[in-house]
């Protein structure tokens, strides 16, 4: 019991606590960076501005003491209710992501997962999905009528992508043989002969140096295409740019958030923040080995450390190289989420729409069958 | 197998209570000056001349229904994708028929104008 208490707190903490605020403080210095402006650094304490890290704090006590408007005609209560409908979800998915492994000391496990359940990857869609509805709850319980439009299309967007977003990646269960978070990133802590295939068909031995050539064993090299739609979907997913149609300033004003003031539309606001690190753990663990470190297996760290000062602190070392290691991985994807949004322009609702149905679905399922008859032949090959 | 349970039931225990700090926090330290004008639904300076709750376009609800029969039929690949390898050619073959229905369904779909935004 404490075990998880513990474990919870630190996963809440670090992504909650320490990533969130530094996320939109690197959104604003990002695009400063990319659009070469000096960005974010008014915000100071008696003079002292620190790289306008000061900003995060200014938010929150901006959005505190700003007056919580409700405007007439709304439902009250699902006025209320909408922005907490969409940050629990958040929050409740990092249960189920592993942000370690698991360890042995002397008799004991430690298996750093909040919930190791057999169902992770379902769990995350399906708390995803809930999602949906604080958006819809968001723009009908207004009373107006940009706030509906825009929950509409974030309804209409939201469970699209939600279909293609869970067949873009049957294809790594079936390499995987799990649905279990934690089971699929120690699976990816190995690596694999890069040219070793081509060696097998042709059946001439290559140079060796070639045979030097090693990959880690990781989805996004087992599943490209995968990777590349599941990306798109989980991001369309978040309605973050260049998603956003839903609150398309242009048209919609601010969409399903446009009658919340105050610290009510700070829970909108910092919910779709918090997914981004949320879809960084995600995507890490799916396809960038999660906890694992490239060419350094576990029984390696722990093989080498532990025959000069013993197996328990090796596994001490190994746990927290393990824990800094997905947390960097998480770092990289959020930064390639920003890149991302940053880069590309809005598209406009019919094209995120077409883009859903007419070529990532039909691309995803046939992704499903070539990944099948491919793991056939090679099962076939080397039996 | 019951421990998982706890764990999550936990989690969404401190989400649901950092909601409601947020909120409660809120309330506490913002101020609260109300006049009729200042509550209006916002419509860029005008009065609201129609209400928000009214009909809208039927496409919303085509995509719900399709979100509906999709998202089922993505359940079913996920046990399939995880015994694939236990299964072999058999489980691929009897996947392949199921998908056809799947397939024609949206085809069908496309070539009626469902998708047509």
């Amino acid at each position: 019991m404490l075990e998880i208490v513990l474990k919870m707190l630190f996963i809440v903490l670090v992504i909650l606590g320490g990533m969130l605020p530094l996320i939109t403080w690197v959104e604003r210095k990002q695009s400063a960076v990319m659009q070469d402006r000096i960005g974010a650094n008014r915000a100071d304490l008696m003079g002292v501005t620190v790289l306008g890290l000061l900003h995060p704090v200014a938010d929150v006590l901006k959005l505190f003491s700003k007056e919580d408007v409700v405007p007439t005609g709304a439902n009250r209560t699902l006025h209320l209710l909408a922005p907490v409908v969409a940050i629990v979800p958040a929050i409740v998915t990092l249960a189920v992501i592993p942000f370690g492994g698991s360890y042995t000391f002397g008799g004991a496990t430690l298996n750093l997962v909040v919930a190791d359940v057999d169902w992770g990857i379902v769990f995350v869609f399906a708390v995803g999905g809930i999602a949906t509805y604080g958006a819809v709850m968001a723009g009908w319980a207004s009373n107006n009528n940009w706030s509906l439009l825009g929950s509409m299309r974030a309804a209409a967007q939201m469970v699209s992508y939600e279909v293609t977003m869970g067949f873009s990646i049957v294809g790594l269960f079936m390499i995987y043989e799990t649905l279990q978070l934690p089971a699929m990133a120690a699976w990816q802590d190995d690596s694999f002969r890069l040219l070793g295939f081509i060696e097998y068909l042709l059946d001439i031995p290559l140079p060796a140096f070639l045979g030097w050539i090693r990959l880690p064993l990781w989805g996004v090299f087992l599943q490209p295409l995968g990777f590349v739609l599941f990306l798109v979907c989980i991001m369309a997913e978040n309605k973050r740019p260049p998603f956003d149609a839903p609150e398309g300033e242009s048209e919609l004003v601010a969409g399903y958030h446009l009658e919340y003031s105050g610290m009510r539309f700070g829970l909108f606001y910092t919910a779709e923040f918090l997914e981004v690190p949320v879809i960084g753990c995600i995507l890490t663990t799916l396809f960038f080995g999660g906890w694992s470190i490239p060419f350094l297996p576990q029984e390696t760290i722990v093989g080498f450390i532990g025959a000069g000062f013993g197996e328990g602190f090796a596994t001490g070392v190994c746990l927290v190289l393990h824990v800094l290691s997905f947390l960097m991985k998480v770092a990289l994807m959020i930064w390639l989420q920003m890149a991302l949004r940053w880069t590309l322009p809005r598209f406009r609702y019919d094209q995120v729409m077409d883009l859903c149905w007419k070529i990532i679905l039909p691309l995803s399922i046939a992704n499903v069958f070539v990944t099948g008859a491919i793991i056939l032949w090679i099962e076939t090959v080397m039996a | 197998m019951l421990a998982e349970f706890v764990g999550i039931l936990l989690i969404l225990a401190l989400a649901l209570l950092i909601a409601a700090a947020f909120l409660v926090l809120h309330r506490m330290l913002s101020p609260k000056r109300e006049f009729a004008e200042k509550l209006e639904p916002f419509e860029c300076g005008e009065s609201q001349i129609v209400s928000p709750h009214r009909r809208f376009s039927v496409k919303f609800y085509l995509v719900a229904m399709l979100f509906v029969l999709f998202d089922v039929e993505a359940m079913f690949f996920y046990p399939w994708g995880a015994l694939f390898r236990d299964l072999g050619g058999y489980g691929l073959a009897v996947m392949a028929v199921f998908s056809v229905p799947l397939v024609l369904g949206l085809l069908y779909e496309w070539k009626k104008g469902a998708l047509e935004w």
